[in-house]
């Protein structure tokens, strides 16, 4: 069994990683600012980054089924294991639910999202004053249980590098930073 | 042999009147506008995005006989406070000073002075709009159709916002929101004294 991911899904994970601290610290910053175009700019950037994430998080989705990641360490107990798969899912799940719950938004709020100004997205839904303020909520609320669910994955992972000392952070680091086979 | 005449004569009167009525839709003066049946809206870009709003309150003096459109009269003000954009905080933003200051210029202001005829029921229409004390001759074409008994008068045009001073200081770059703003417009129009 290989001890670490492959290039593409270090890469992927590291990219998106980068793109949605971003999008958290861009989002939670601009939400309540006054309008002014800075804002606009803002919210045109977080939604183009928003539908790269979503666009990512598919082929990721398609990698990480086509190829097995490496095994949990024997040390790790089964409910261990189990509670590492569930908090992996809950995280593919939020990367895919969170862009689309800001697409949604998007639509109800009436202001179509066109990634990089260039190319339109269909419009999901009607426009609707009080559908984009639930919608607004929901986005809100699934991006605070992110920014959780990030804490505890990343709590997690020192945890295993510091104080367990296994090889569950180096195994997604860049090569030279390899655990030895 | 008279009789025989007249009665060949009647249809293509008869005819002749029908083609003239369906090119005018209605050949009626065209003096009252419904305002509950008639839209003020306009569109714009805003970073790639096309956005679209309109006025709920707006009020239109009209005399126009499809017939003689050299003599139409029409003038519509728009009471800019009541805008639409869809969303409450640029709602709240584009009263203020920088954008209309409807607190000093509280109305849009558009009087037609020429008004042609240049197809079968469509009129290119002349006119002076006044917006925010700055006032640009803009040139439509407007459609005349039936709908019901009364009539829909149907255009739009563009207007550039900084002619106007709509957006100024940080908004009066367009890499945000464009310069370009399409002015649509639909007035059901009826005759006051035919009801039609």
């Amino acid at each position: 069994m290989n001890p670490h991911y492959t290039a593409t899904a270090k890469g992927l994970h590291w990219l998106m990683a980068l793109l949605i601290f971003g999008l958290l610290a861009l989002g939670f910053y601009m939400a309540d600012l006054p309008l002014s175009p800075e804002k606009l700019q803002y919210f045109s950037g977080h939604k183009w980054a928003g539908v790269t994430v979503f666009l990512l998080v598919w082929l990721r989705l398609a990698w990480r089924v086509t190829h097995r990641p490496p095994a949990y360490p024997l040390a790790m107990t089964g409910m261990q294991q189990l509670l590492a798969h569930a908090g992996h899912f809950a995280l593919y799940g939020l990367m895919v639910i969170i862009p689309l719950s800001g697409w949604l938004m998007s639509s109800a709020k009436g202001v179509q999202t066109v990634w990089f100004g260039v190319l339109p997205l269909p419009d999901l839904l009607p426009r609707d004053k009080a559908l984009g303020k639930q919608l607004a909520e929901l986005h809100s609320a699934l991006n605070i249980g992110l920014l959780v669910l990030l804490g505890v994955h990343t709590a997690a992972a020192l945890l295993h590098h510091l104080v367990l000392k296994d090889d569950i952070l180096r195994r997604i680091l860049p090569v030279r930073f390899q655990p030895k086979p | 042999m008279n009789l025989f005449v007249t009665s060949l004569r009647m249809p293509a009167l008869l005819l002749g009147a029908s083609l003239v009525m369906a090119a005018t839709v209605h050949a009626t003066t065209l003096d009252s506008v419904q305002a509950d049946k008639s839209k003020m809206g306009f569109s714009f870009k805003q970073m790639g995005v096309a956005m679209d709003g309109h006025f709920a309150k707006f009020s239109a003096t009209l005399n126009f006989d499809p017939a003689k459109p050299e003599q139409a009269k029409a003038s519509i003000e728009v009471d800019l406070a009541s805008i639409d954009t869809g969303s409450g905080e640029a709602d709240q933003e584009v009263v203020g000073k920088a954008w209309f200051n409807t607190v000093a210029f509280p109305k849009a202001v558009f009087v037609a002075k020429q008004v042609k005829l240049i197809a079968p029921n469509q009129y290119e229409v002349l006119g002076s709009l006044s917006i925010k004390g700055r006032s640009r001759d803009v040139k439509s074409t407007i459609k005349l159709s039936a709908q019901g008994k009364s009539s829909v008068l149907s255009g739009s045009f563009t207007l550039q916002r900084a002619d106007f001073a709509i957006g100024e200081g940080m908004w009066s770059k367009f890499d945000v929101v464009a310069n370009d703003i399409q002015v649509n417009f639909q007035l059901t129009a009826f005759n006051a004294a035919t009801g039609k």
